[in-house]
């Protein structure tokens, strides 16, 4: 056997999916964010994907933003530089850490629910009855969910990078013996609209992936039980590998210049 | 008779899987037909086609007179509205109600407003013999032959013109199989609809076929009015009816 084909069949088999996913994501814009609209299913979307995920997201930015400020804490007293702890803390948290973590919870969360969904509908025949009652299962069931996933993680992450704050003044303020007024101020001071706004165009994308990813691999499933298992897997791994990807490539055309 | 529904030659290739092999069949406006053979050997396959589910390699497809196949956008809608189907598992949405199942065609593909879907709902419900009662219930509280009734009640609710049935007794218990047959020869009759069934259950065949075809490897191999099928000659398709072990059709054991 030539011992370089499973290569040659590793990079077909990649070329193909990322050929499948093209044209998923053109069908899922052009057929399922165009009208009509089924707002029934756009707001509980919009109550699944974005209310639900509120409390993952402000419990790992509450703690993210505490373990922040310790460890900064303990880094800048090296060079006696822990008046740096509030800034940095914000710059962290706005910049990279909020919309990267809200994006891995809420892929975890949501990405796996979208995708075990779809998948049993898929295998239970329920898109294609779909199809036959004449509702486009792009507009009924793909479109509400990109749309609802790209509006809600701005929102949650503009909360999680509130409550992320928060939590390093808490550490800061109650174990630190930092002033309070002294570490709100330099928060202040030194944050930026476009530290913010960065993190949210971040937070956008995100969220179209973890949608996207899901719907893709919940349509695509096959095979019973074990099919949605391995969809459900697949959506997950591949969102969170997307969003640390994309998160390296929106970093570098926001920042670098 | 005109022919409503006309496959000419169909071909469908799954990668290695050579599943249609050139099938041909036409259904006359208003006439049962149903399509018999065993697992696998294309009769799914065989309606997604003709519902643009699945696109045919090469082929005729026209329900009409009307192309069908690689239809897109309105054109497609338009097409989809002639027909409903019934599901082998009968496919419902069970994150909504019965009656927002049966309704679903109306409120989500016709734009039809819920109140006036809702009543059309709970009609097409007590046609299939199911009280208003359980149009609030959810598909997961309802028994398999219960479910199998609101499909029913699902696919006719639009009124089609075509109807699809895929093995709508498998799984049901002898008397259950022989009410939704009996459901399905009733309410087809009251819409005068064109009906294609797949089924591999003979009694259900006999029951509601005016024609029964038998499909084997990709292709039809035989058709004819159904009283003539213990007549037909065929040894496929007597070993098919007798469900004899022994006889022309080697059962694969294994999935090509």
């Amino acid at each position: 056997m030539n011992p370089l084909a499973p290569l040659g069949r590793l990079v077909l088999g990649f070329l193909a999916e990322t050929g499948r996913i093209a044209l998923f994501t053109r069908d899922a814009l052009l057929q399922g964010l165009t009208p009509r609209y089924y707002l029934r299913q756009i707001a509980l979307q919009f109550f699944r994907i974005g209310y639900t995920s509120l409390p993952v997201v402000a419990l790992t930015a509450f703690f993210t933003g505490g373990a922040l400020a310790l460890q900064i804490y303990l880094g800048s007293s090296r060079f006696n530089a822990e008046s740096l702890v509030a800034s940095i803390v914000a710059l962290g948290i706005t910049r990279e850490l909020g919309p990267v973590l809200a994006g891995l919870m809420v892929s975890g969360r949501v990405g796996a629910s979208i995708a075990a969904e779809l998948g049993t509908m898929r295998v239970t025949e329920q898109i294609d009855a779909l199809v036959t009652l004449s509702a486009n299962p792009q507009k009924y069931l793909v479109g509400p969910r990109l749309l609802a996933a790209v509006i809600s993680l701005p929102l949650l992450v503009a909360i999680g990078d509130t409550i992320g704050i928060f939590g390093g003044y808490m550490v800061g303020t109650h174990s630190l013996g930092f002033n309070e007024y002294a570490y709100l101020k330099n928060t202040a001071d030194f944050l930026k609209l476009d530290d913010v706004t960065s993190g949210l165009i971040k937070a956008a994308v995100f969220g179209f992936i973890i949608a996207l990813m899901g719907c893709y691999h919940g349509f695509n499933s096959k095979g019973g039980a074990q099919g949605v298992g391995r969809a459900t897997t697949n959506a997950v791994v591949s969102s969170a590998i997307l969003i640390l990807a994309a998160n390296f490539v929106l970093t570098s055309l926001l920042f670098g210049d | 008779m005109t022919a409503h529904i006309v496959l000419e030659n169909v071909e469908k290739r799954f990668g290695p899987k050579h599943v249609l092999r050139g099938l041909t069949v036409s259904v006359a406006k208003g006439r049962s037909l149903v399509v018999i053979g065993g697992s696998g050997t294309g009769k799914s396959v065989m309606l997604k086609c003709i519902l643009g589910i699945i696109r045919p390699d090469s082929g005729k497809i026209s329900v009409g007179g009307q192309n069908a196949v690689g239809l897109r956008g309105a054109e497609r809608d338009q097409y989809l509205s002639r027909f409903g189907m019934l599901f082998q598992g009968s496919a419902l949405f069970d994150s909504l109600p019965v009656w927002e199942n049966v309704a679903f065609g109306l409120t989500h593909g016709r734009n039809m407003a819920r109140g006036r879907a809702k009543d059309i709902a709970i009609e097409k419900l007590a046609q299939v013999g199911l009280g208003a009662d359980v149009g609030a219930l959810y598909p997961a509280e309802l028994s398999g032959g219960m479910q199998k009734r609101v499909a029913l009640a699902r696919a006719i609710a639009a009124d089609p013109e075509i109807i699809f049935f895929d093995e709508p007794t498998t799984g049901l218990d002898p008397i259950m199989a022989d009410v939704i047959n009996d459901l399905i020869v009733d309410c087809v009759k009251r819409l005068g609809a064109t009906t294609i069934s797949i089924t591999h259950d003979m009694a259900s065949a006999r029951k509601i076929a005016d024609d029964i075809a038998m499909i084997y490897r990709g292709q039809i191999i035989w058709s004819g009015p159904a009283n003539t099928i213990d007549r037909s000659g065929n040894d496929y398709v007597d070993q098919f009816i007798h469900g004899r072990a022994d006889g022309p059709i080697k059962m694969d054991v294994l999935k090509a």
